[in-house]
Order: C-alpha cells, then structure tokens, then sequence
C-alpha cells in the first residue's frame, strides 16, 4: 500500500526515478540485453544441440550416458554409415519425399481453386461450406476408422493412401489461409481479365495464382513441416508397409532404446533434420516472415 | 453441388469484408458463370472422401466389435464407452489430456511472450537469436523427444550439469515420478514450440503503434505498466491464436509423449493418442474407435468457441 501513490501519481513525482521505463529503455538494459539474448541461446538451445551433435559421434560405451564431453575419438564414418543401413535412410528419405511433395502440391492447387470461389460467391450455403471446410484446423482426424476406410478402397498401406490423408487433414488449413487472402484481393483485377474475354480457369490461373504467391508459400512451408515430421498418422496409414524418415527414426529408436544406443539415434537425428535444416538455413529470413504475416493477418 | 447453383446471391453478415463496400453488386447469373461451383468439386471431394467419412465411420465403429480377433464385426450398442468408463481408462486419459495441453498451452505461451518481449529489438543479436529459437520448430516432435528422453535419463546430461554445479551427485528420474513427467514433458513440448509462439508474438509486438507507446512514456507510465495496460492488450489477437492452436494442438498430441515416456510411468501420462496407438497396437480396434470419438468430441465442443474467436478475429483484420 505504500507503493500505491508514487505508482498513482507517477508524473507529480519530484523523485528522479519515476521513468524507470523510460531508463530501461535506453540505460543499463540495452547493454546487458544481448548478452541476455546470447545466454538464453546457449542455454535453452545450444546445450541440447552441442548434446545432439557431440554424442552422435561417440562410440556405444561413450554414448551410455550423453552428457558435454568431447568424444575420445569421433566416430562420424562408424554411426553415419551404420544408421544408414539400419534405418534404410535411403528409402525412408524417398519415401518422406514421395508421400510429401504429391501431398503438398495437390493440395495448395484443390484448396486454393475451392478458396477463390468461397471467397467470391456469397451466399448462405457458401457460408456452411467454408465452415465446413476450415472446421479440420481445430478437429482432430479419426485416425482409425481412416485404416478401415483405406482398406475398404483398397489404398491401405500406400502412398496415394497416404497422400490422401494429409491432402484431407491440411485442406482445411490451406482454405483458411487462402480465402482469407483472397478477400483482400481487388475483384477488379479479374473483372479486367474478364472483359478481355478469359474464362474462369484463365481468370485463375493468370490473375489469382500469381498473387496467392506469398499465402501459399507460407502454407507450403507449414505443412511441409507438418507432413515430413508426422510420425503419428503414417504409423496407422503406412506404418510397416512404406519407409519415411519419422516411422524409421521410431524403428532405430524403438530398438536401440533397450541397447541404449543413443550415438545412433542421434547420428539418424541430425540425418533427418538435416534437409529441413538446410532448406531453413538458406530461406530462414522468407520463411520466418512468412509465418508471422500469415499468422498475424 | 447442384443445389448451390440455385441460390440467389445474397451478401451474408458473416462473409461481409471490408472490400464490399468498393465493390459493385453483381447479378447471380454472372457470378456463377465467373466463379462456378465446379471449382469446389474436388476440394471437398477430398475433404469429404479422406476428412469426413472416417468421422462419421468413427460415429458407427465405436458400436461396434471391430476387433483384430474376429473377422465378423456386429453391433454393440456402448458397450465400448462401458467398458472403457469401468475399466477407469476414459476418464484417466481424459484428465492427463486436458493437464497436459493446459499446461502445454500456458507453458509454450509464457516462454514464447518472454523471447518475444526479450528479442523485440531488431539487432543482429535477436535476428540471430530469433533464428536459433525457431530450429526446434521444424525439427521432428519424434526426434525432440528422443533427444530429452537421454538428457533427462537418471545418468543423463541434465544431471551432470547439476552435479557439477552442487558439487555432488544428483540423479534426479526426470522422467521418472508418476505425479511430476506429465509436466516435463509438458515443458519438453512448450520447448519445441515456443519458437512459434514467439514469432507471432514478435509479429503482434510490431503491429502496436509506435506513437502509443511514445506517449506513455512521456506520461513517465514504468516499463512494467506500458507492458501490462497498453501492449499485452494489444496483443489480443496474437494471444487468442496462440493459445487456441496450442490448447487444441497438444489435445492432438503423441509425438513427444510417445518419444519421451510411451505413455509411463505407470501409464501416468498416457494422453488419449497414447491411448488409441496402444489399444489399435493389441487388435482392439473399436476401443481405440471409441477413443478417438472422444478426442473427436472433445475437441469439437472446445473448438467451436475457438472457430468463431478465430472468425471474429479474421473479420478484425
């Protein structure tokens, strides 16, 4: 209760402190904020990757118990070589890219094609049909019976199978960001195409397309994260039948968890993250600025 | 699809955006001929064949006896949801979900608020940062875990680094205690996607008008009350769309439970796809059926709410 008028009053104040924001701001916090920032870094997310990198180049023995220590001697060639048979990261790598790059592409082409037309045609059915599109963002798939219903169109166990469920599981996630966009888009740049004669698949294809450039590219990367990290649907859909990246990363796990063999489960780690990593590393500055626009807007 | 060709063209509240006004009215018939319902057709073929039908499936196999077991499947009536309530499983998975994605939802977005306000400042340092704190997000949940699951072991790296620091031996289980996992790997969980958070949260810091924020501090307002009666306001938006996908993401989540724990100890953090995973593992398909209802269901009465704050929100914007 003492504090309480000083902190009422702050402008009648005759102390010299009563703009502690404004002394924050440019004071002592401005110097010490980096080494913060830097600490923070090196705390929360290098120490776990310095753990990652390190232990994946021990020996078995040296890898028991993963803690900060510089390995005896690096055993790269060794773990890489024998994780790479034994998680058959070539055909897991395929696969991913099989499964992901057909999933992601149809479904940005048939999302956005719905989007355009929900977002210009105005009417009560409309308005269910873009609720009844965007409500998989939120709902989660029924996972199980999809197996059933896989088996019952005799696409259990394969990539179009597969491709099928993360085209219906991110639909909805693309819709929303597209009509979204769309909505902002002037109709008068179609009306143009229009009187010059182009049909709607013109009008969409040289008008619309082009501009959705920077709403797709975000809702490329999103789900692209989601489909090549997603271990939990392909272990219903695909799980034994097609190799990915995830499913085999939980077969080395699974089997060198009881062997505690985490220099390999590391050394297929940094396999795995790697593509995104790299991908991230060159397009970090578009990808990150994508995200917060398509959060944000 | 026929049936919408029909509707006369009538501006609905809901779908009003700022642009109609500019805009001049159109008759139906050249609507429909501009952008023909055709164009949804495969869409919500897709969304129908792949999305839908296993929901509405999941409506009609959790009645059933789909099991591994029997190549015959008949009607049940709820003798699934009985024998899932009496076994205790139900309402035991319920309750560790909702803990673990309340936690995770209040967890990921503290940490997402605090690196955002601590890396507001566009200089080299937080670009860096920034970047650093993303690479969890497009790292794979499965791999997250696995990599927490040895730092965390009794003998792990976590351990060591306190011993070194107290000076003696401590070998904490982290993973170990039936009443405490749940929230280390609710924190494992808010650690991958705290990143997210804090772009967002970064975007939604960006958008509060400078001017604002000038005056306050020329009314002498402290850093502490700027923060808690101007920006954390303003940061409504950013705020309602983080906690919805966090809240209803980790409702949704495996990945990391599954990585870190598999569901234990003593099942004390099986959350309902845990649940499902294991049950659909042993054959008892309509159980996991049934389960997947209930997440389904759950989600669902959570989510309406959220669906129209997401709406309200688009329409803001």
């Amino acid at each position: 209760m003492t504090g309480a008028p000083s902190t009422a009053f702050p402008a009648v104040s005759p102390r010299p402190k009563p703009r502690p924001g404004t002394t924050d701001r440019h004071g002592p916090w401005r110097r010490v904020q980096p080494v913060v920032a830097l600490l923070a870094v090196a705390a929360l997310i290098g120490v776990p990757l310095w753990i990652v990198v390190i232990t994946a180049g021990k020996s078995q023995g040296e890898a028991l118990n993963p803690d900060l220590t510089l390995p005896s001697t690096w055993q790269y060639g060794a773990n890489f070589s024998e994780v790479w048979q034994q998680g058959r990261v070539p055909m897991a790598f395929f696969g991913s890219l099989l499964i992901m790059v057909p999933a992601v592409i149809g479904v940005l082409v048939l999302g956005s094609l719905a989007s355009w037309i929900l977002a210009r045609r105005k009417s009560r059915v409309m308005a269910v049909f873009y609720a009844l599109a965007i409500s998989g963002i939120v709902l989660p798939p029924a996972v199980v019976t999809i197996v059933l219903l896989l088996r019952q169109l005799g696409l259990a166990g394969t990539a179009i199978g597969m491709i099928g469920v993360y085209m219906g599981m991110y639909m909805s996630t693309v819709i929303f960001f597209v009509t979204g966009f769309v909505r902002t888009v002037p109709i008068e740049l179609e009306e143009a195409a229009r009187i010059d004669g182009a049909g709607p698949v013109r009008v969409f294809r040289t008008v619309i397309l082009p501009l959705l450039v920077p709403v797709l590219s975000t809702a490329t990367i999103l789900i692209c994260l989601y489909v090549w990290n997603d271990v939990f649907y392909a272990f219903f859909v695909v799980g034994g039948r097609l190799d990915t990246l995830p499913l085999n990363l939980f077969q080395v796990a699974s089997a060198g968890a009881y062997l505690n063999n985490w220099h390999l489960i590391f050394a297929y780690v940094i396999l795995m993250s790697l593509p995104l990593l790299i991908v991230f590393t060159f397009a970090q500055r578009r990808i990150i600025s994508g995200i917060t626009s398509g959060a944000v807007k | 699809m026929s049936t919408q060709t029909r509707t006369p063209r009538r501006p609905v509240g809901i779908l009003s955006r700022r642009g109609d006004a500019a805009r001049t009215p159109r008759v139906g018939v050249r609507q429909r001929g501009a952008y023909p319902a055709a164009f949804l057709v495969p869409a919500f073929a897709v969304l129908g064949l792949f999305f839908f039908l296993p929901t509405i499936y999941n409506f009609v196999y959790a009645l059933t006896s789909w099991s591994s077991f029997s190549s015959s499947i008949h009607f049940v009536g709820l003798q699934n949801v009985e024998d899932l309530v009496s076994s205790g499983a139900l309402f035991t998975s319920l309750r560790i979900t909702v803990t673990y994605a309340v936690l995770v939802a209040i967890l990921q977005n503290v940490f997402g608020l605090l690196l955002a306000l601590l890396l507001e400042r566009d200089t080299r340092v937080n670009r860096f940062a920034r970047v650093m704190f993303f690479i969890p997000v497009i790292m794979s949940a499965l791999a997250v875990g696995y990599v927490f699951q040895a730092i965390l072991k009794p003998t792990g790296a976590l351990n060591t680094i306190f011993g070194a620091v107290l000076g003696h031996a401590v070998t904490v289980p982290w993973l170990g205690s039936t009443a405490w996992t749940l929230v280390v790997v609710a924190l494992i969980h808010a650690w991958k996607w705290m990143g997210l958070s804090m772009l967002i949260y970064l975007a939604g810091l960006k958008t509060i008008n400078e001017d604002v924020l000038e005056a306050a501090r020329l009314d002498g307002a402290s850093a502490w009350a700027t923060f808690r009666d101007i920006r954390f306001p303003l940061l409504a938006p950013a705020i309602t769309f983080n906690v919805a996908t966090a809240l209803l993401g980790s409702m949704n989540g495996f990945d990391v439970v599954q990585a870190t724990t598999g569901g234990g100890p003593a099942r004390s953090t099986e959350v309902l796809n845990i649940f499902i995973f294991r049950t659909f593992g042993q054959g008892l398909f309509a159980q996991a059926t049934t389960m997947s209802l209930v997440l389904f269901l759950v989600v669902a009465t959570l989510a309406f709410p959220v669906i129209r704050v997401l709406r309200k929100r688009e329409e803001v914007l």
